[in-house]
């Protein structure tokens, strides 16, 4: 059967078929997904979408499925909220968070990419399947195999967030904890790839994968009326996803689905782990990799695959690359959760907060229309913020004692700092 | 005990099929000067135009990726393994 797309060299151009690999063997640069967009522009129609069900899978034709694919689940389809508060509280009309938090089943937009990367394993005849990840991808490679009967061997840092970590366990995968940070973690699944015959959906099936994330663009696109935003802030551990969200509005273009309009592309990263944003704020030609020291672990990634393309677009872009500090990440999952009742994680509050930071700045326009991307939920990350809520003291079950409390904290009124 | 070369299966074309290369280069740089020179072939593979080392090419010494360690003029000793990893990929 002939394919509507194959795999291409991003920096040679050469082709490579379908396969589970994700360099060229000859330049060494990664592989992506490319497609036959004028075949795409005669069957792909968004009139469509109109009976499909609100899931990633509504852009099937514009992912990289097998013929005869059938669904296995909703993944995606996450909401896009107009940030009213928010936007109050910053001085921007529209504000919008796309809200990956919720994303079903392992609530992060790792859902959306192994989803994908499955159905590539499945074609290609792959029975074990794995990661190397900060947790939020083991996550979901671990929950999506149990469910689509998959093996799964997740590698991760010895260090990672408890929470995040069980969040593997329970469905019964595999994990090797590594005495390392993300990056050794990663050059040993290149290894391990390179070995066994093994679906490691971020590095041998990492060109499928990717293109799982463009749903979270497409989605943004459509939640707007299909029209493209002005701005979008997207934090960056890789640096693959703001790449797939600019590929997603590129394609939608193309297709003639919205309008053309340049959108700036932001990058968010946390100032312990911060170098693609560093590359892009010093101006420089290649970036400098980092030792990773952030709570916002699952942007951990000090020599990010895909830093050299992250640079290049939001420099092309008009955009820019921030980063904020520990403190201010918290800060910002704080104001994210008091003002939209979304309780990010750790990525998001960088996203969050560098998205303030950006419009302090001027860098982006509070008259225009700003996305900001939220990729996994903060019930994950709580070890970053617990020892800023302690519990308060216990009162018995009696009226009098409660109306004793009332008493006692409208004698304090600043109760925690929150308003009403 | 040399200092081992460990080649990818990608390289390994260039390298008549071998796992590993032993060598004695005192820094990072000669050790993949002598690499090139007793394959030819892959020296357009390790170094781009300019003569760099190729933005998608991760060298590690030991544990270690040799940008953390002053790049190609890093010292090797004896027992040193250097590890040569196309295009990093990688995402959380």
């Amino acid at each position: 059967m002939f394919d509507y797309y194959e795999l291409r060299c991003r920096e040679c151009g050469k082709t490579w078929g379908n396969a589970p690999r994700s360099f060229c063997d000859d330049c060494f640069a990664s592989l992506e997904v490319s497609f036959d967009y004028e075949r795409l522009k005669k069957t792909a129609r968004r009139e469509n979408l109109a009976s499909r069900p609100f899931d990633m899978w509504r852009y099937a034709e514009l992912l990289p499925l097998p013929e005869n694919f059938t669904p296995p689940d909703a993944i995606g389809g996450t909401p896009l909220v107009r940030a009213h508060h928010l936007g109050q509280r910053w001085g921007v009309e529209n504000l919008y968070v796309k809200n990956d938090a919720v994303c079903f089943p392992t609530l992060s937009f790792k859902d959306r990419v192994v989803a994908v990367a499955l159905t590539a394993a499945r074609r290609f005849g792959l029975h074990t399947v794995g990661c190397s990840s900060t947790g939020n991808l083991a996550n979901a490679v671990a929950a999506q195999s149990a469910q689509q009967g998959f093996d799964a061997c997740v590698f991760i840092p010895a260090d990672l967030e408890p929470a995040k970590v069980l969040n593997t366990a329970v469905y019964g995968a595999r994990i090797v904890r590594i005495q390392g940070n993300y990056d050794q973690v990663n050059r040993l699944c290149a290894q391990i790839a390179d070995r066994f015959q093994w679906g490691l959906v971020n590095v041998n099936l990492r060109p499928y994968y990717a293109e799982g994330s463009k749903t979270h663009g497409f989605e943004i696109a459509e939640q707007l009326g299909w029209r493209l935003p002005d701005n979008v802030v997207v934090p960056m551990a890789g640096g693959s996803l703001i790449g797939k969200i600019a590929k997603a509005f590129r394609e939608l273009v193309i297709l003639g689905w919205v309008e053309n309009k340049s959108v700036q592309f932001f990058g968010a990263q946390a100032t312990g782990c911060s170098p693609i944003s560093d590359g892009v704020k010093r101006n420089l030609a290649r970036f400098e990799p980092q030792k990773p020291q952030t709570i916002a672990r699952s942007l951990a990634i000090g020599n990010p695959a895909d830093g050299p393309y992250a640079m290049k677009l939001i420099r092309e872009s008009g955009g820019w690359a921030e980063d904020i500090s520990d403190p201010e990440i918290v800060s910002a999952i704080q104001t994210l959760a008091e003002t939209e009742g979304i309780f990010a994680e750790t990525a998001g509050g960088v996203t969050a907060g560098v998205a303030e930071k950006l419009l302090a700045q001027g860098r982006i326009r509070r008259d225009e229309t700003t996305v900001v991307c939220v990729t996994g939920n903060g019930l994950k990350t709580t070890d970053a913020i617990i020892s800023h809520y302690p519990l308060s003291a216990p009162i018995p079950p009696r009226l009098e004692s409660f109306e004793a409390l009332l008493d006692q904290q409208l004698a304090v009124p600043t109760v925690a700092g929150k308003g009403a | 005990m040399p200092i081992v070369i460990e080649i990818p299966t990608a390289f390994r074309r260039f390298t008549e099929g071998a796992p590993k290369i032993d060598c004695s280069a005192p820094t990072i740089a000669a050790a993949l000067n002598e690499l090139t020179t007793r394959f030819p072939a892959l020296s357009r593979h390790v170094r781009d135009e300019s003569g760099q080392i190729r933005q998608f090419l991760n060298i590690y010494l030991n544990d270690e990726d040799i940008r953390f360690l002053g790049g190609e003029a890093s010292p090797l000793k004896e027992g040193d393994r250097v590890l040569l990893v196309p295009s990093i990929a990688g995402g959380s």
